[in-house]
């Protein structure tokens, strides 16, 4: 057995373009997430039939069907209904949805971890209305899933490697365009896979330290 | 879409079936190794189980599957596809089990422990009597979700090349050229094996809280 990484090393630049690839998708794929998610908790809170029926089973099929058949399907689906998009658009798109759902779950939780009684002293002690909503709902809400959302959002992350099955420009696509022209599999995977632990440790230990400055105030 | 084309599709599908119950009951073996060693007061044994629960929630599960696919071969282990794909998802499997239950061991309220000390218990008695029942039910619902993550992740197997459900969506799609409707099925198809299952995870969560408000 003969392990030869100087056809990793000799590609470094491509793999530095990889991973600003899968850190796009990462981030334009969670805000979309996110937009999904603050909608999808609004149409719930309005306990209106229909709505909260199409958001629960929108949420239903997403948590129970696999991300690759989720892409597939879109990627598929999308000239369908007249759309052409680039793969790497298709992505961020099926991206947004899958996260999108578990954005809902997260958020909803926060929201509802609020008692209303809070609100209410907020107002007894004179702050506005909007001010109340920003320093007594909104921060602790988000202090509250803030971890969670972190841990969605690396989970997002790793998730951008499959995203190569439909040639999405990330990490995971550039590496078998070496292994297609190097024929040196393992010596690419294995590096990648070091790549991504990086890549999450990096971003695990950025989140935890946003999260200390950003909600840093007593609360107790 | 025919017969024919459905038929391979359920072929697939016990595909799927067979990888994800292989990889859950390897899991289940090695990932109760990992939690006792996570929980375990020697450093020895705790922090190579921290790295390996790291190494496996910190990148993607497709590079795991190529890096096993491809690894085993390397170095010496000529095993057939389904073979490389099982192992690969047995050690995925082994590393988010024993994190879960590792949580759910550090979970069992401490007076346990100590009344189990007071007891007089040897330490081994200590964790299988009593520790790890108690932490098996509180594990219950967090396994019963992982189940379905793992199920959903067999389809990653498509990309390694080897035939599951997900894979066989795809040659049915490229062999009739609708993809819309074979891709909604192989969709229904996922989504009746794994519902049931979140149902029921949801079911049991839902019957702990209330045990414990009690």
């Amino acid at each position: 057995m003969t392990l030869d990484f100087s056809v990793v090393t000799n590609a470094w630049q491509a793999l530095a373009w990889g991973v600003v690839g899968t850190m796009l998708l990462a981030v334009f794929g969670m805000a979309l997430a996110m937009v999904i998610g603050v909608g999808g908790v609004a149409v719930l809170r309005a306990q209106r039939r229909i709505p909260t029926l199409l958001v629960t089973a929108f949420v239903e099929v997403i948590r129970n069907t696999p991300f690759l058949v989720q892409i597939y399907f879109i990627f598929f689906a999308l000239p369908f209904a007249g759309i052409r998009l680039n793969p790497t658009i298709t992505a961020i798109l099926a991206l947004g949805l899958n996260g999108g759902a578990y954005a809902i779950e997260i958020i909803r939780g926060g929201v509802e971890s609020i008692p209303k009684g809070q609100t209410e002293a907020g107002l007894a002690l004179g702050l506005h209305r909007g001010e109340v909503f920003r320093m007594i709902v909104l921060k602790p809400a988000l202090k509250a899933i803030y971890p969670s959302l972190s841990s969605q959002f690396i989970l997002l992350t790793l998730t951008t490697a499959i995203c190569t099955s439909i040639s999405a420009y990330e990490l995971t696509s550039v590496g078998q365009r070496i292994e297609a022209e190097t024929f040196r599999s393992f010596e690419v995977y294995f590096t990648l896979t070091g790549i991504y632990l990086v890549i999450s440790l990096l971003t695990m230990w950025a989140l935890a330290a946003i999260g200390r400055r950003a909600f840093a105030y007593p609360d107790r | 879409m025919g017969t024919l084309e459905f038929t391979y599709l359920l072929e697939g599908l016990r595909w799927t079936l067979v990888l994800t119950a292989v990889g859950f009951a390897g899991g289940i073996a090695f990932g109760l190794l990992v939690a006792l060693m996570r929980v375990s007061k020697s450093p020895w044994l705790r922090i190579p189980a921290i790295g390996w629960i790291g190494l496996f929630q910190g990148t993607p599960l497709l590079m795991q599957l190529f890096v096993v696919y491809f690894g085993l071969p390397l170095f010496g282990f000529d095993v057939p596809a389904w073979a490389a794909v099982a192992f690969a998802l047995t050690a995925h499997a082994s590393a988010y089990l024993g994190e879960i239950w590792r949580g759910a061991i550090q979970a069992v309220p401490r007076g346990q422990t100590e009344a189990a000390e007071a007891l007089g218990l040897p330490s081994r008695s200590r964790m299988v009597d009593i520790l790890l029942p108690q932490a098996f039910k509180l594990s219950l619902p967090a396994t019963v979700g992982f189940l379905v993550q793992l199920l959903k992740g067999t389809s990653l197997a498509a990309i390694v090349g080897f035939i599951e459900l997900t894979r066989a969506g795809v040659i049915v799609a490229n062999q009739i050229y609708q993809p819309l409707v074979v891709f909604g099925i192989v969709g229904v198809m996922y989504f009746l094996m794994c519902w049931p299952l979140s149902l029921y995870g949801r079911h049991l969560e839902r019957r702990m809280a209330a045990g414990i408000s009690k």
